[in-house]
């Protein structure tokens, strides 16, 4: 079966987001970009399937600007086959690339697409369903657990209270959560590899697909901020103004 | 101006977050109507009547919707949406679950996670794991959005007396089905629900160095969380780890132990109500977002709390 994996250029996890003077955004110009860490759990899932001999092909798709060619070849390095870049320089909301995306699967046939179940940038956590939506295929979201047997997948799925399992008809869309396993380190020589896969280039308007914003983003501003509050000396003090002064417990 | 409440219920009884859905949905202003669809979900819509500022319940049943699935339940509701002009889901695992669906079948943009209702068309949601707030403004006919639960005080649950229309299911289009759902027996809240969240850091130097956060933790009804650097060291499996690749939490209590607060996991946490550290480190970043710090050896001062708590007669709420 054939494996289609999403991946997004994100700012690295680690780095400390700021807001544009202006409100319009946030700092990204000399900030350290990675992949989206959801996308890598889907990129590690994909590639252990086509380790175990249930996938014969793994294709790494990302859209966006020019650089996110070094995404795909994180991906590729993990061990995807080929990638695909939809390049753009506008702003991509997930309806658009869910749109986009549709479009690829319209051309690849794959049996599954495999994507984390939210970007750490926007946190919108929809692309995944709009795509199902779009293609009336079956989701399996925040998956913990993927099975794939006789033309089917049992998901088990990270739910508010636990765990819950759905068995989904293939082809079907599947989103990554935390607990899907622990991405690996691409080794050098694969690395060097990776260089070698071949990529694919194309835009938005070869794939007919108006990626026009819906959202109007009017500003982004800092959160509140958060004071620090006292030093207590012992536990007991503590436990005093947890109880007297705070109410909490 | 009509909107429209997708209720999360286990078909005896609401989620509470659904309160606070109806809460935001009254924000927007026009009549307020609930759809609850399930299976022999009779109590659940009967629950959603007597909310307080609902007009009308609509009440849709099939085996089909016995356990909420997005392939099933989102068509019923893309159904429906002619008549709205807000469709809200709680921003809960349901509700994420299937408002997205449904945006895409109705060809709109999703607004996930609102914390604020500016106007009808403009919303207030945390990006970057809270770390910014965006305000954004949608154009789209039909507003498909989740509302974060926290952000939004419950609507009362009884005073209200709203019809219960029943309408008709919408085609099952049979490619998804329920296997089983195993939920966490464990005698602690999970963690996005729970009032008091105890979290360890690196600082624990062993999983089993747990155990006295756990202690407490059972003092004081607790979640146990813990930090990335403790996840990625492997004291405590993934679905422990709070903060920006993990758990986005805001309980009313949040006791960090031997966590320093990197950016990763304050991004996590520092929506809290009241923020407790328990560090050695006097320097670390966690007491600048700390309403009240202790400086300290953990193994010393956690036990100690752990007594302190007993001395005190502190029980979970």
């Amino acid at each position: 079966m054939k494996l289609l994996v999403a991946v997004k250029r994100v700012i690295d996890y680690n780095v400390k987001v700021r807001v544009k003077a202006d409100e319009t955004g946030v700092e990204t110009a000399n900030v350290k970009m990675s992949m989206n860490p959801f996308d890598e759990i889907a990129v590690e899932e994909a590639v252990r399937l086509l380790e175990a001999g249930t996938a014969s092909e793994v294709i790494a798709v990302s859209m966006g600007v020019q650089q996110c060619q070094e995404t795909i070849r994180t991906a590729l390095a993990m061990g995807a086959d080929r990638g695909i870049h939809v390049k753009t320089d506008e702003e991509l909301q997930p309806l658009a690339v869910a749109k986009l995306l549709a479009k690829i699967v319209e051309k690849e046939s794959p049996d599954a697409v495999i994507l984390g179940k939210q970007a750490i940038d926007d946190d919108s956590n929809q692309t995944g369903q709009m795509l199902a939506g779009l293609l009336g295929w079956s989701q399996g979201t925040f998956a913990s657990k993927i099975e794939i047997a006789d033309g089917k997948t049992a998901v088990t799925r990270e739910i508010d209270g636990g765990l819950e399992t759905v068995s989904l008809a293939l082809p079907a869309v599947i989103t990554t959560d935390l607990r899907l396993n622990e991405p690996r380190y691409a080794s050098l020589p694969n690395i060097m590899k990776a260089k070698k896969k071949p990529i694919d280039e194309m835009t938005p308007d070869d794939l007919g697909v108006d990626v026009a914003p819906r959202l109007k983003t009017l500003k982004v501003t800092e959160p509140a901020k958060r004071e620090g509050g006292v030093k207590v000396e012992t536990v007991a003090e503590l436990v005093d103004k947890l109880k007297n002064e705070a109410g909490v417990i | 101006m009509t909107v429209l409440v997708v209720a999360d219920h286990d078909n005896s009884a609401l989620v509470p977050i659904v309160l606070n859905t109806v809460a935001a949905a009254a924000a927007l202003g026009g009549d307020v109507h609930v759809l609850v669809a399930g299976e022999n979900a009779g109590a659940a819509a009967e629950a959603a009547s007597k909310i307080a500022g609902v007009a009308k319940v609509l009440h849709a049943e099939s085996p089909a919707y016995a356990h909420q699935l997005a392939e099933t339940i989102a068509p019923l509701v893309v159904g429906l949406a002619g008549g709205y002009s807000h469709i809200l889901f709680p921003s809960n695992t349901t509700g994420k679950n299937i408002a997205p669906r449904v945006a895409a079948l109705l060809d709109v943009a999703q607004i996930s996670d609102i914390v604020e209702v500016v106007s009808e068309d403009t919303f207030v949601r945390p990006i970057y794991a809270g770390n910014a707030m965006a305000t954004v403004q949608s154009s789209d006919g039909t507003k498909v959005i989740t509302v974060r639960g926290t952000a939004f005080a419950a609507a009362e649950a009884e005073g209200g007396s709203a019809a219960v229309d029943s309408i008709g299911a919408a085609d099952d289009p049979g490619i998804s089905s329920f296997v089983g759902q195993e939920l966490t027996k464990s005698e602690r809240p999970e963690l996005t629900a729970a009032r008091v969240i105890i979290s360890g850091g690196r600082g624990m130097q062993s999983g089993e160095n747990f155990e006295i956060i756990e202690k407490v933790a059972d003092k004081l009804g607790a979640a146990v969380g813990a930090s990335r650097a403790a996840v990625d060291a492997g004291y405590k499996p993934n679905d422990y780890q709070v903060g920006q690749t993990g758990k986005v939490v805001a309980p009313e209590l949040y006791i960090a132990v031997g966590i320093s607060g990197a950016i990763q996991h304050l991004a996590g946490m520092k929506d809290s109500k009241v923020i407790v550290a328990i560090n050695k480190d006097e320097e670390a970043p966690i007491f600048s977002v700390a309403d009240y710090g202790i400086v300290g050896d953990l193994f010393k001062l956690v036990p100690e709390l752990d007594e302190e708590l007993e001395k005190q007669g502190v029980k979970p709420r």
